[in-house]
């Protein structure tokens, strides 16, 4: 476990290839406790893809990806525990409430969260009084706001936040930044993309341009 | 194990909160062996003698219904994605979706044949053969049914091709289904038929959550 988290997680030479054209090439990424990433860049530059890289959902064409000094093929299971991946789509069921949501989110992990947990970390996303509602009567940002309560939950130490400000109103970016602040604060790493410009306090950050000529 | 309780437990639960889904299927398979009868009339040699086929087929096709909607959603809402991270094998958790399919989509079909066997006048073991038959042969469609459901995920007019892929492998399970009750209706007793679907079943029921899965995969790269 300690090695993991000395190390971190390192990418090294990778490429991306998408519908037959290269978004990036030779790319190095390294992330380590206590450092936090901001992936920039255009639309279509492959700031998605580099996510989804990291996370291990898709093979990049070329180069590695390791974890603790480890390539991924051989630590994907205790990557995968220690790592979070929220993306785009927000992995909700329209029909089940938030606390139902994320109950299920924990159960697929292996952990079990108490609903006293999940209950006051909707409460801390400002989703009080919202907890047993089924998801489709809640906003889109609220939405958002049920799967950005696993951040607080999940024991994770890699954060892998696709566009994690989007349909957030200004109290709930706050709040989003204050918990991603934190979260380095304390020892985790964080590889995000996010068009907004951030003011970043403590903790190392650094960001990374995709598809800069 | 957690995972695939609580994974088996939602599809149920977000089935019975929306049970527009399930209910088409029981619908489709009660709408089609009730109107044979009717139009058949009311010769109830003929009707024995139909019976097995009109309701194997009827199941057959009412279990299609509901077959590309199996990862459709989970696909759709980023739930796959997240499966596909959480640390549980990815084959057991489509074992667990296939398990809970069945138990909405197929076992209901199950209980309902001897009731609507009824309609055409078969006799008691005829019955029993029958619903026994289709306890074996419907889980083998939902396994069967599931990687075609995987290969076929987020192609537009996935429903028509999803049909063309699966059609061919629901041909066995049905020819000795319906082939089951024949027998018994001939005097030669269903064992042998009820040993192939049996057969069938653990073929399918080993092999098709491996095949879905890296369908699965391949379909979220």
């Amino acid at each position: 476990m300690a090695s993991h988290l000395t190390l971190g997680l390192r990418a090294r030479d990778l490429s991306c290839i998408r519908g037959g054209k290269t978004l990036f090439a030779a790319l190095d990424v390294s992330v380590l406790p206590g450092q936090s990433l901001h992936l920039q860049g255009d639309n279509g530059s492959g700031k998605t893809s580099l996510l989804r890289l990291l996370a291990g959902l898709s093979e990049p064409a070329r180069g590695d990806i390791l974890w603790g000094g480890r390539p991924m093929a051989q630590v994907r299971e205790t990557y995968q525990q220690d790592m979070l991946y929220l993306g785009h789509a927000l992995a909700l069921k329209e029909g089940l409430s938030a606390l139902e949501n994320l109950q299920f989110a924990a159960a697929m992990t292996g952990q079990a969260w108490s609903p006293d947990a999940v209950t006051k970390a909707l409460r801390q996303m400002g989703l009080r009084g919202r907890e047993h509602m089924p998801l489709q009567v809640l906003s889109q940002g609220q939405k958002r706001r049920v799967a950005l309560a696993r951040l607080s939950l999940s024991p994770a130490h890699l954060w892998l936040l696709d566009e994690p400000f989007v349909a957030l109103d200004a109290a709930a970016c706050e709040l989003l930044l204050g918990l991603m602040q934190d979260h380095v604060g304390q020892g985790g790493m964080l590889v995000f993309t996010s068009h907004q410009a951030l003011s970043w306090r403590g903790g190392e950050h650094r960001s990374l341009r995709l598809g800069a000529p | 194990m957690r995972a695939l309780w609580s994974l088996w437990r939602r599809d149920m639960l977000l089935a019975l909160r929306r049970p527009s889904e399930v209910l088409t299927v029981v619908f489709f398979f009660v709408v089609v062996a009730a109107l044979f009868p009717l139009a058949i009339g009311p010769e109830r040699p003929t009707l024995r003698m139909l019976a097995p086929g009109v309701l194997w087929v009827g199941a057959l096709l009412a279990s299609l219904l509901a077959l590309n909607r199996l990862f459709e959603a989970d696909h759709r809402d980023g739930t796959l994605e997240q499966m596909l991270l959480s640390g549980t094998p990815l084959t057991l958790l489509v074992v667990a979706k296939i398990a809970a399919h069945w138990v909405l989509c197929g076992l209901p079909l199950v209980l309902l044949a001897p009731l609507l066997g009824v309609l055409f006048d078969l006799s008691g073991d005829a019955l029993g053969v029958l619903a026994l038959s289709l306890l074996i042969g419907t889980p083998v469609l939902s396994c069967l049914g599931a990687i075609g459901a995987a290969l076929t995920l987020g192609l537009r007019g996935g429903g028509v091709l999803l049909a063309l892929l699966v059609l061919p492998l629901f041909v066995p399970v049905l020819v000795f289904g319906a082939g089951a009750v024949e027998a018994l209706a001939a005097g030669l007793g269903s064992g042998a038929h009820l040993s192939i679907l049996m057969a069938l079943l653990l073929l399918s029921g080993l092999f098709s959550p491996w095949a879905c899965a890296q369908a699965l995969r391949i379909a979220l790269e």
